[in-house]
């Protein structure tokens, strides 16, 4: 069953917090969800199903639908992605609706990170029983030089340089300078970028995203409802979800799992990326960025260095508008899970509500693509191609 | 160099990891094999990830690989080099590049495991310049 126009969009909301010492994280969902439902026009008693991922604690859903006091919920979603979890929940919340399991989706994401490590809480937490633990942690993997390592063998098969990397972030910041709640709002230069420290080579300071507590949310509803709502809908046209691992030791870390994600978005959205007018891309590193482009097929594999390089993913001067809000880059990574705000953004493009400096014209059809876990080794992608009410 | 990892390796040794952390121990490489379909495959499990069969073992690696990547954590004192080495037997595994110039190491090096000691009588294996 497609979920092309069987489900909308209707409430967002992107916390405004970027350190979130006086707030738990429950608080931190609930204030999310308030401002989703409100952003919406709905009421909690209107949610009849609930998403979240790992981020949420305890039983997540069970413990969450509680604390909140969501008390007509008739289908609940944990699925744990990693940051592209949210992602993938929507398309979940689209074919549940489109089942006619549920009318009001609530889908929230909190995180505080810089608090707890402020507190000295672990941050991140790996489960020891996961089967490959045993195989790789003793080698020092860290977020940063397992995204290091594609980008190593991006450069050594296809030329990829530094310099281009850093035009993903140049751009990022051009569109980050405009959004008060942005955690850098200062634009920065390609050479900038070349000249931060180095943390894991070849990635640079300014080739990382930022570390930022908050979170986000989303209300999906069914057409029925949609209609009943005063604000501008926004419609869910088509998804894809698939991971990606080290394949049993085959490893290829030049390509991510948006080359299977992508095509069954845009399959099911009856679309092309070209017919793409703004694209929130997940980039947890501008390298995460550049392999996506390829996979997605917005450029042809190993000419992602050429296509973002001169501004080409900056809003009104280049052909593919990304990330209009900063991105993970500079605005928000929420509990180091960016999927979500990636959502949020495409919505607001296609509301036309991003900022006036950012706002790209005519923004009728927008993709959301999120890579969660690690692009270096094993990682959930998802992706999401949403339309306005004509798409 | 050396890493900084040796100082730090806290090896998870179950039912599935024991045999290959007592090969590295004995100064062997170890990667798993079907009975069944006769690939290889890598990290090792009981039941082979390609063709399902349980009928798999352990067998003792040339211990001879190139780099396929590799970085250096710049900020770990002192710094250290991950890399993924993909073995003449077909697979690719994770790995430290240990014993070299840092910044003479690049993707296509020959290079030839060694063995680094992990305590309780365990060892862990690693590559160097071949
Ligand atoms: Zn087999």
């Amino acid at each position: 069953m497609s979920i092309n126009g069987k489900s909308y969009i209707v409430g967002i909301y992107e916390h405004p917090c970027r350190a979130a010492l006086d707030k738990t994280l429950p608080q931190l969902h609930a204030e999310i969800a308030k401002g989703a439902l409100a952003d919406a026009g709905l009421s909690k008693d209107d949610v009849d199903a609930y998403f979240c991922a790992g981020d949420a604690p305890g039983l997540g859903p069970i413990n969450m639908i509680e604390y909140m006091g969501l008390n007509n919920v008739r289908h609940m979603d944990s699925t744990e992605t990693g940051g592209s979890s949210y992602i993938v929940h929507v398309n979940h919340a689209a074919q549940a609706i489109a089942a006619g399991h549920c009318n009001v989706a609530l889908i929230t994401l909190a995180g505080r990170p810089v608090a707890d490590a402020k507190e000295g809480k672990p941050t991140r937490y790996y489960n020891q029983q996961a089967p490959d633990f045993p195989f790789e942690t003793p080698y020092g993997p860290n977020v940063t030089n397992m995204y290091a390592m594609c980008a190593m063998r991006h450069m050594y098969e296809y030329g990829t340089t530094s310099e281009q990397l850093a035009w993903i972030k140049v751009a990022a910041s051009h569109h980050a300078q405009y959004n008060e709640h942005a955690r850098l709002r200062n634009v920065v230069t390609v050479e900038d970028v070349i000249n931060s420290p180095m943390i894991a080579d070849p990635l640079h300071r300014l080739d990382c995203c930022v570390i930022t507590d908050g979170g986000g949310g989303i209300v999906m509803v069914s057409p029925e409802v949609a209609k009943s709502l005063k604000r501008t809908r926004v419609k869910v046209l088509g998804a894809g979800e698939a991971p990606k691992h080290l394949a049993a030791g085959q490893v290829d870390l030049t390509y991510s799992g948006a080359c299977w994600s992508g095509p069954k978005a845009f399959a099911e959205a009856g679309v092309t990326p070209a017919d793409i007018k703004y694209a929130s891309i997940y980039d947890s590193f501008t390298i995460t960025v550049l392999e996506t482009l390829e996979d997605l097929g917005f450029c042809k594999k190993g000419e992602g260095g050429s296509f973002v390089s001169d501004g080409n993913l900056i809003s009104g001067v280049g052909k593919l508008p990304f990330n209009t809000d900063g991105g993970g880059l500079c605005n928000n990574h929420p509990g180091n899970r960016g999927g979500m705000t990636k959502v949020l953004e495409a919505v607001r493009q296609v509301r036309g509500e991003a900022h006036p400096k950012v706002q790209v014209r005519n923004c009728d059809i927008a993709l959301a693509h999120g890579t969660g876990g690690l692009l270096g080794s094993r990682m959930g992608s998802a992706t999401v191609i949403l339309g306005s009410e004509d798409a | 160099m050396s890493t900084d990892q040796e100082s730090k390796i806290n090896l998870v040794v179950n039912s599935e990891s024991k045999p290959y952390w007592e090969g590295a121990a004995k100064g062997q490489l170890l990667i798993r094999t079907c009975n069944t379909c006769g690939k290889v495959h890598h990290y090792p499990r009981t039941i082979c990830p390609h063709c399902f069969s349980d009928d798999t073992a352990f067998v003792e690696a040339s211990g001879n690989g190139v780099i396929y990547s590799y970085s250096v954590t710049r900020q770990a004192k002192p710094p250290y080099v991950i890399a993924y080495v993909t073995l003449d037997e077909g697979v690719t595994m994770l790995t430290n590049i240990v014993d070299c110039e840092i910044d003479k190491i690049h993707i296509g090096q020959k290079v030839r495991v060694k063995f680094s000691e992990a305590g309780d009588g365990y060892a862990l294996p690693v590559f160097t310049s071949a």
